[in-house]
């Protein structure tokens, strides 16, 4: 705790001293404020969705439209495109493999947990900043390094990598498989250095803070749900991603250095490799050790947004908070031992495939009470449809779809027809990608009018749901169908194949609900920047909740309360509490001024709270 | 000058639009629509919510059992049809839960809309509910579970002894396949050997090489185990044939394999569907470069008899390719013409 006091009282000093002499870079560029910082990692994920979404609607042209003529993107695209205006098979390969890369490492992982846990973990826990300010500020600026590489391998004379974005050897490590192997390979696994190092300074500084500064009171069984997830994805990342690391580390040895950790028995391009003793297997393992956590990486901060959220608008308490922290525990937990469930037919021994069938199947039971606690959640509420309520009810739908599918996909004996085929693309965009999109989406609604003070336009965000919800669902869900028939993924076309024949129709389809949902982005984005100049002001607690971050001020400045930081008497549900006065009690009220809806227990704590009290009035 | 119109017309468009929306803000604000739960849509939202699960589910259903024919391949292996009874056991729980949770997930949203007169109950927990919904799901998922993995070391298992063994081999961006010949013995390979002839790095100071041929197509017999040997030459490829509901990776430097029963010929097969061109195909099936999209390779189930004779009439690739004798060790070339047949 000294720790945590010495901070504060700095900060204090800090907050003073610094008040009027904050450049315009030491305020919007290099700023070590943890709600600017946070703004910055939106701004760039916002950026960085539109372009992964941009690059999944020219590969959906191609699915959709085998046949039609692009000359009119010759001048972005350039050499890419054939005579005949069509999409280059190599280019289409890059385009998917940069659409995967982007969306789950820098929209969903830096854009979600890099924007929420960065804004809500001081906000809600009562702290004045990051336990480590400037670490904050050199994560944002790693990953805004790691983002200029990936740029910049985008538009390099030999395409960026391309070989899907798990990157498996011997493709990935060998310029001689592919085009987008050479430098684009090379600076793909640079840019994921930086991203790596981003992720663990954030992650480092997400844990501290949350076991060293929170307010008095503030005790980890009254620490809002959305706190809790940020604080487990934290450790997830903290504990898997030096595994990618070390498996790209490794795999730059194998491409520069001669080694053959992944590489044995190689004969490609009229020659044979002297590379010998290597297991592509290895690389597998390695990379999805970090792989399979990161699904919860990025769905887990989704699913504290949006217990929060609905907790808020159902105006009823969440229901069963402790199960839904050991569910994220036991999530947490499990996530690093059910990562051989992607390599059921990578040729590793079925014995192991056997196992890793039986904990997979386990992990479905926690998300299943997710799932049930928050339909109980919703029972017998009094509902309140804002956008973020909207998009929390969407994640849900998507994450039992989605989740409902991995049953078949995590049982092995069903894994071996399905594996690699849409079937797979369907279930982890709806569990995996739209949920945790939905997730972020939810959380900028709600927590808008904190950032930038003003409120977004609540009926452009309800159509922007319901556009974005249906779409989504007419996007994925017939993949389902394709996938059940067999169809590969990655396939740039399926006109080879007799038994791929059908369902052109279909994916035209496909296609088109996947542009229209893209287009619909931009009500999203026309909302949100409108809204940070010309939304209307926003009350102090525009959705009545209980959490810390509704007492600071409209716009909290440096330090983010300007008195005191307030003591938390309550956890963060007390919503439509027998005998209160509104449906809502924040954190911040005592038990001893709400007596009239005090449980017993509440009673006798209530004691205890004013000896507090008299304390802190002595000192 | 075309793409100068359009653009123009489309930032045209966005101006409208924008300007719509500032009148349309404006007249809410003179209007003094304040109070932030007024703006909720509240019917609308909660209305949507119940049209979108009832005409969600009913396309659902309409689609899938119009196209069911068309997305379920027919099967043509004996573990196919334990797999995919798996997948419709799977697929009838799922759809079970799917319908049920989310029956709940719109209808409440519609019937706990918000009411100014009403209240939300305080309900934080209920300790024999959760115990219910982490034990329910627990069971059905062991019993999925059980059911799964004795199907899977069913087919993982060790390949009965009379299996045909067919070497499947994926190199960028084709496949090749080797059989054992007559003595019923794979020759070693070794990647160091191959050259633009010698695809497979046959090496001929094995006696088990001699027979070996390789034919244009993959033959199999119906109705008797027949066990993949797969490798890959340069990177990781599958070799997945939909049809036979097989799938299994082709790894650079560590060999893999699979063995399944053929159950209907590519006659049954034709007649079956009404299509006198079918073929089974394999198809590749993980990342491998440009020309990963048309790795085509064709499969003919035949009558057991039909396989034999088959077999029979292939010529070993030594004969067809005889500068390899150079290759054979002095001793064993008598013995290498003798089984090449030549």
């Amino acid at each position: 705790m000294a720790v945590a006091e010495v901070q504060i009282q700095d900060h204090d000093v800090h907050h003073e001293e610094h008040e009027h002499h904050d450049s315009f870079i030491s305020k919007y560029i290099f700023s070590t404020d943890h709600k600017t910082i946070a703004k910055q990692f939106l701004i760039t994920g916002i950026f960085w969705a539109l372009i992964g979404g941009g690059l999944s609607v020219l590969f959906r042209l191609q699915l959709g439209f085998p046949d039609m003529d692009l000359s009119v993107l010759k001048p972005i695209l350039g050499g890419w495109l054939t005579d005949t205006g069509k999409i280059d098979t190599e280019f289409y390969l890059a385009l998917v493999t940069m659409h995967g890369t982007i969306m789950v490492f820098f929209v969903l992982t830096a854009g979600l947990s890099g924007t929420f846990s960065n804004y809500l973990i001081p906000l809600q826990i009562g702290a004045r900043d990051m336990a480590s300010g400037f670490m904050n500020m050199l994560s944002y600026w790693f990953f805004f390094l790691s983002g200029v590489v990936m740029f910049i391998s985008l538009f390099i004379e030999t395409g960026p990598a391309s070989g899907g974005w798990t990157v498996y050897p011997p493709l990935s490590a060998l310029p001689q498989a592919m085009s987008g192997s050479g430098l684009g390979m090379t600076l793909w696994l640079v840019a994921m250095v930086f991203f790596i190092v981003s992720t663990l300074l954030g992650g480092v500084n997400y844990i501290t803070t949350v076991i060293n500064l929170r307010t008095e009171g503030m005790t980890f069984s009254r620490l809002p749900l959305t706190i809790w997830a940020f604080f487990i994805t934290a450790v997830i990342g903290l504990l898997s991603f030096p595994v990618l690391f070390a498996a790209a580390l490794l795999l730059v040895f194998d491409r520069s250095f001669g080694t053959s950790f992944y590489l044995s028995d190689i004969y490609i391009g009229g020659e044979a490799l002297p590379n010998s003793g290597g297991s592509p297997i290895l690389y597998q393992h390695l990379f999805w050790f970090l792989g399979h956590p990161e699904v919860y990486i990025v769905l887990l901060p989704a699913l504290g947004i949006t217990s929060e959220i609905i907790s808020t608008n159902s105006r009823k308490p969440i229901f069963g908070y402790q199960a839904m922290i050991l569910s994220m525990l036991a999530i947490a937990v499990l996530s690093f031992i059910v990562w051989a469930h992607h390599m059921f037919i990578s040729g590793m021994n079925p014995f192991l495939g056997s196992i890793f069938t039986i904990l997979t199947l386990i992990i479905a039971v926690p998300s299943a009470v997710k799932a049930f606690n928050y339909l109980t959640t919703l029972w017998r509420g009094n509902i309140v449809f804002t956008p973020a309520m909207l998009f929390s009810i969407g994640l849900l739908s998507f994450f039992i779809s989605g989740g409902l599918t991995g049953l078949f996909l995590g049982n092995s004996a069903i894994d071996i027809n399905l594996h690699d085929t849409y079937f797979v693309v369907a279930h982890f965009h709806l569990v995996m990608g739209s949920a945790s999109f939905f997730g972020l989406m939810a959380g900028v609604y709600h927590w808008f009018p904190k950032m930038f003070g003003r409120m977004m336009d609540s009926t452009l965000g309800h159509i922007h749901f319901w556009a974005t919800f249906i779409g989504v669902y007419l996007v994925f869900f017939p993949l389902h169908y394709i996938g059940i028939a067999g169809f590969p993924r990655r396939y740039y076309s399926f006109t080879n194949f007799d038994a791929f024949s059908l369902f052109s129709d279909l994916n035209a389809f496909v296609s088109v609900a996947a542009i229209l949902t893209f287009v619909a982005q931009f009500i999203f984005l026309f909302n949100f920047f409108y809204s940070i100049f010309r939304g209307r002001k926003a009350p102090a607690n525009p959705w009545n909740s209980n959490t810390l971050e509704w007492t600071t001020p409209r716009v909290p400045g440096h330090g983010n309360w300007p008195g005191e930081i307030p003591k938390i008497y309550r956890w963060p549900y007390d919503y439509s509490k027998p005998g209160a006065k509104a449906d809502f009690i924040p954190q911040t009220v005592p038990l001893s001024d709400t007596p009239e809806s005090n449980f017993p227990h509440e009673n006798e704590m209530m004691e205890n709270e004013q000896v507090v009290k008299k304390d802190a009035a002595k000192a | 000058m075309l793409s100068l119109v359009i653009w123009i017309s489309v930032i045209l468009v966005g101006v409208i639009l924008f300007t719509i929306f500032r009148v349309y803000t404006l007249v809410q604000v003179a209007k003094g629509k304040q109070d932030i739960r007024d703006e909720n849509n509240t019917k609308w939202n909660a209305l949507m919510g119940l049209i979108f699960l009832v005409g969600g589910v009913t396309v659902f259903f309409w689609y899938s059992f119009k196209e069911f024919d068309n997305y379920v391949l027919p099967i043509a292996s004996e573990h196919g049809v334990i797999t995919d009874n798996l997948f419709w056991i799977t697929m009838g729980v799922t759809v079970f839960v799917f319908i049920a949770t989310h029956i709940l997930l719109f209808y409440f949203p519609y019937k706990y809309q918000y009411r100014e007169e009403s209240t939300a109950s305080f309900y934080p927990h209920n300790n024999k509910l959760e115990v219910l919904w982490t034990v329910v799901p627990a069971v059905v998922l062991t019993l999925l579970v059980g059911s799964g993995l004795k199907a899977w070391w069913d087919i993982t298992d060790e390949a009965p002894q009379n299996a045909e063994v067919v070497e499947i081999v994926g190199y960028q961006f084709a496949w090749a396949s080797r059989y054992p010949g007559k003595d019923k013995q794979l020759g070693d390979a070794d990647y160091k050997l191959i050259d633009v002839d010698n695809q497979l790095g046959m090496d001929f100071s094995d006696k088990s090489s001699f027979d070996d041929f390789l034919p244009r197509e993959i033959h199999i017999p119906k109705g008797q185990p027949v066990l993949f040997k797969i490798k890959a030459r340069d990177v990781i490829h599958s070799v997945y044939a939909p049809h036979f509901r097989m799938q299994m990776n082709a790894v650079p430097g560590m060999p893999t394999q699979f063995w399944f029963v053929p159950t209907k010929s590519t006659e049954d097969m034709r007649i079956e569907l009404g299509n006198p061109d079918f073929n089974y195909e394999i198809a590749c099936n993980k990342i491998c470069g440009k020309g990963h999209f048309a790795m085509r390779y064709i499969i003919v189930v035949d009558e057991p008899e039909d396989y034999q004779k088959w077999y029979a009439e292939q010529s070993s690739w030594l004969s067809q390719n005889p500068d390899y004798l150079a290759n054979v060790p002095d001793n064993l070339k008598e013995v290498a013409m003798i089984s090449a047949g030549m």
